[in-house]
C-alpha cells in the first residue's frame, strides 16, 4: 500500500493533476440536482466513449474502399469472431447516442438550463447534436450497401438544389462526378477523423463549462433568472444546500451509464447488426432504399411536402432551425426556468415530438410509395369477382395488369398512394370514372394512351361494381333525362 | 524604462515571425486548396463527360423500353461496382431513341419501368413518369433526366459521366422532356 502511494506521489509531483481532479470531483452541486433527470449528459458521454472503442475495433477489419467495403462488412458479420457483435454494438450505439442526446437536449430545454450564464454550453450542445447527426449519416454511408448508395444519391440531389453552388457542392461531396470510391473515402475521413476530432474538442469544452459554471439548479417555479443576481444566488445555493458531486450525485450517473450500456448490449445481442443490405451495385435497381431510423422523418417529409415548397423548405428550413436553436438562449436568457410555468416551451416540445413521431411512423409503411409488386402479388379479393359479368371480370384483369393495384388497394391489399377503391363506385359516376382513368389528375397519371377503348370499358365496368352491399353506386341523375328513353331503358337493364 | 511607443527588438522579431508563418501558410494553402477542390475544378472543365457506347440499336426492340448498363467514363482504381451505371433505353422506332437516367428527378432513387401501364415508378417517394419520360405524378418537378445520344453505324452512344441531379450543370438538363398535357 505504501509503495502504491509512493508511486502515486512520484507521478503527481510531475503531473500535478491530483489536486485539480479532486477539486473538480468534489465541487459542490445543489443537492436537488442529484436527480435521475440529470443523468442524460453523462450517459451520452458514456455511449460516445463506447462508440470510440467499438469504432476503433471495427477499423481493424473494415476497408474503406468502394470495391472492398461491402465484403469486409460481410467478413465482420460472418468470419471474424464476434465481429457481428461489435458491429451491432456500434450500430445500436449510434441509435442510442442520437436518442440520448435528444433526450438530454429536451431535458435541458424544459429545465431552463440554457439560460444565463449557460448560453455557450447550450450553443456547443447544438453543435454536438449536429455532429452526432453527422456521425449517424456518415456512419450509414460507411455501411456501404444499397441503402448507403442511394442515400448518398438523395443527399446529392438535395445538395444540387442549392442555387448556383449546387453542382459544386455535389462534386465536393461525392469527391468526383458520381458516387464511387472517392465518395466512400471522404465519408470515411469525415466519420473517423474530422467529426470525432471536433466532437472530442466540443465535448471537452462543454464539460469544462458545466464544471466552471456549475450544474443547473433544480428549477423552482417563481425563482427567476436575472443576469445581475443569478451568479450570487447560485453560489448561495451551492454553499447552503450544496453537496460534493462525488459521491453525492455521481452514483446515479454511474448506475444509469451501466444500465444504458447493458440495454445497448442487449439490443445488439438480440437484434444483431444492421445490414449490410444488397451490394452497392447501381445496376441493381430492384431496391427500395430507406434511411436509418433517425432520418426516417426526413424521408417522410420529402414525400409529403408539395413539390413547389420542397426546395425552399429543404434549404431554408434547416438553416432557420439551427439559427433558432442557437439564438434561443439570447431570446430567453432570463426569467422563469421551471417547465411548470413555461407552457409554450412544453407545447413546443410536444408539437415537435408528435410531428417527428408521426413522420417516422408514416415512413415505416410509406403510404406514398407505389407497391411495386402489388399488381402481380396481391390477388383481387374473391368476393369482388363472384356473380360478375365477363366484362367486369375482364375489367378486374385490366385493373391488375395495368398496375392500378400498385397505387390503389382492394381489401386492404395493394398500394396506398391513391385512394382505396373498395367503394369507389359510390364516390364517382361512370363518366367520372372514365374521365379519371383516361385523363388522370389529382396526382394520378393519365392512362388514356395505355388503355384501348375496350380495356377502358372493361375497367370502368369493374370499378362500377365496387360498392358496399346495400349502398347504391353513384349515378348522374340528369343523364337519364338527357338520353332518350330507349337508351335510358337499356342502361337501366344493364344495371 | 523603455518608451512605450517604441517597438522593442524582440517584439519586432515576434511580429516578423508571425508574418513569416503567415506567408508560409498562404503558400502551403495553395496546393491544399487545389487538392481539395480538384473534384470541382475537373467537373467545371467538363472532363467528366464523354461519349460512351451503349449497344447496337438492333439490341433494343422497337416500341420497347429496356434497361442498359454502361461503365462510367471516369474511373478510380477503388471504385468497384459503383462505376457500372444503369439507364433506360426507349427505342421508339428506327433510329428514334430516348435514353433516360434511372435516377428519379425528385431525389435520385432508381425508377423502374412498367411496360404494361407504360409508366416509370419510383420506389422512394412515389414519383411516376410516362413512357416519354415526362412527369406523370408525384413529387418530381420535371421529367426524367435524358442523356444526350447519337447513333453512328447502328451504335448508340450517350454523353454521360456525372450523377444526374436536379441541380443545373449537367448536359442532361438542357433537354427537358415535353410536359404531358
Amino acid at each position: 500500500m505504501r509503495l502504491l502511494a509512493q508511486i502515486g506521489d512520484w507521478f503527481d509531483r510531475r503531473l500535478q493533476l491530483a489536486a485539480p481532479i479532486r477539486e473538480v470531483a468534489e465541487h459542490p452541486v445543489p443537492r436537488n440536482t442529484a436527480s435521475w433527470w440529470y443523468v442524460f449528459g453523462s450517459a451520452a458521454l458514456t455511449v460516445f466513449l463506447l462508440q470510440l472503442a467499438t469504432g476503433i475495433l471495427l477499423a481493424l477489419i473494415y476497408v474503406p474502399s468502394a470495391s472492398e467495403a461491402w465484403s469486409s462488412l460481410q467478413a465482420l458479420n460472418h468470419d471474424v469472431t464476434l465481429g457481428w457483435f461489435i458491429r451491432a454494438m456500434h450500430g445500436w450505439g449510434s441509435n442510442f447516442m442520437v436518442a440520448i442526446v435528444l433526450i438530454h437536449m429536451v431535458q435541458v430545454f424544459l429545465f431552463g438550463a440554457y439560460k444565463f450564464p449557460r448560453e455557450l454550453t447550450w450553443i456547443l450542445g447544438v453543435f454536438l447534436l449536429l455532429m452526432t447527426l453527422g456521425m449517424a449519416f456518415s456512419g450509414q454511408v460507411l455501411r456501404f450497401d444499397q441503402d448507403a448508395y442511394w442515400g448518398l444519391g438523395i443527399g446529392a440531389s438535395i445538395a444540387s438544389r442549392v442555387p448556383i453552388a449546387g453542382p459544386t457542392i455535389v462534386n465536393l461531396m461525392l469527391g468526383g462526378p458520381i458516387i464511387a470510391g472517392a465518395t466512400l473515402s471522404r465519408f470515411f475521413a469525415l466519420h473517423v477523423f474530422v467529426i470525432p476530432g471536433m466532437l472530442i474538442g466540443f465535448v471537452a469544452l462543454h464539460l469544462l463549462m458545466v464544471v466552471k459554471l456549475g450544474i443547473n439548479e433544480w428549477p423552482m417555479p417563481g425563482r427567476l433568472v436575472r443576469r445581475a443576481s443569478y451568479i450570487n444566488e447560485y453560489h448561495e445555493l451551492t454553499k447552503k444546500a450544496g453537496a460534493p458531486f462525488v459521491p453525492y450525485a455521481i452514483w446515479k450517473d454511474l448506475f444509469f451509464a451501466a444500465f444504458v450500456l447493458l440495454a445497448l448490449a442487449a439490443c445488439a445481442l438480440y437484434f444483431g447488426p444492421f445490414g449490410p443490405t444488397g451490394q452497392p451495385d447501381p445496376t441493381i435497381i430492384q431496391t427500395v432504399p430507406k434511411p436509418d431510423y433517425f432520418f426516417l422523418w426526413l424521408y417522410a417529409l420529402l414525400s409529403l411536402l408539395p413539390p413547389s415548397l420542397e426546395t425552399p423548405a429543404l434549404q431554408i428550413g434547416p438553416v432557420l432551425v439551427i439559427i433558432g436553436l442557437l439564438l434561443l438562449p439570447f431570446l430567453s436568457g432570463e426569467g422563469e426556468k421551471s417547465w411548470r410555468r413555461r407552457p409554450i416551451a412544453v407545447l413546443t416540445v410536444l408539437l415537435i415530438a408528435i410531428t417527428l413521431g408521426t413522420f417516422t411512423h408514416l415512413a415505416g409503411y410509406t403510404p406514398w410509395s407505389p407497391h411495386m409488386n402489388a399488381w402481380s402479388g396481391d390477388p383481387v379479393p374473391e368476393q369482388l369477382l363472384q356473380r360478375r359479368t365477363a366484362l367486369e371480370r375482364q375489367g378486374a384483369l385490366v385493373f391488375q395488369v395495368k398496375q392500378c393495384r400498385n397505387c390503389h388497394s382492394l381489401g386492404n391489399l395493394g398500394g396506398q398512394r391513391g385512394p382505396a377503391l373498395d367503394s369507389v363506385a359510390v364516390r364517382q359516376t361512370q363518366d367520372q370514372l372514365i374521365r379519371q382513368v383516361i385523363q388522370g389528375g389529382g396526382n394520378m397519371p393519365a392512362y388514356g394512351k395505355n388503355l384501348t377503348p375496350a380495356e377502358t370499358t372493361a375497367l370502368v365496368a369493374f370499378l362500377e361494381t365496387l360498392h358496399p352491399r346495400g349502398q347504391a353506386p353513384a349515378r348522374d341523375a340528369s343523364r337519364d333525362i338527357v338520353l332518350d328513353e330507349d337508351q335510358a331503358q337499356r342502361q337501366n337493364a344493364q344495371r | 524604462m523603455p518608451d512605450e511607443n517604441k517597438i522593442s527588438r524582440r517584439g519586432l522579431f515576434m511580429k516578423l515571425g508571425i508574418l513569416f508563418n503567415g506567408l508560409v501558410a498562404t503558400a502551403l494553402a495553395v496546393p491544399i486548396v487545389r487538392f481539395l477542390s480538384s473534384s470541382v475544378t475537373r467537373g467545371r472543365s467538363g472532363s467528366y463527360l464523354s461519349w460512351v457506347p451503349l449497344g447496337r440499336v438492333g439490341e433494343f426492340p422497337e416500341g420497347e423500353t429496356r434497361l442498359a448498363t454502361f461503365r462510367n467514363p471516369y474511373v478510380m482504381p477503388t471504385d468497384g461496382k459503383t462505376v457500372e451505371t444503369a439507364c433506360w433505353v426507349r427505342r421508339i422506332e428506327g433510329e428514334q431513341v430516348q435514353v433516360f437516367a434511372v435516377n428519379c428527378a425528385h431525389l435520385g432513387c432508381p425508377v423502374r419501368w412498367f411496360p404494361q401501364s407504360g409508366l416509370f415508378m419510383c420506389p422512394c417517394h412515389g414519383g411516376a413518369y410516362y413512357r416519354d419520360g415526362s412527369r406523370a405524378s408525384g413529387p418530381p418537378e420535371r421529367g426524367l433526366f435524358e442523356y444526350p445520344h447519337k447513333i453512328e453505324n447502328g451504335l448508340i452512344t450517350i454523353q454521360a459521366g456525372e450523377l444526374p441531379t436536379p441541380g443545373a450543370n449537367v448536359a442532361l438538363l438542357g433537354k427537358k422532356p415535353p410536359c404531358a398535357s
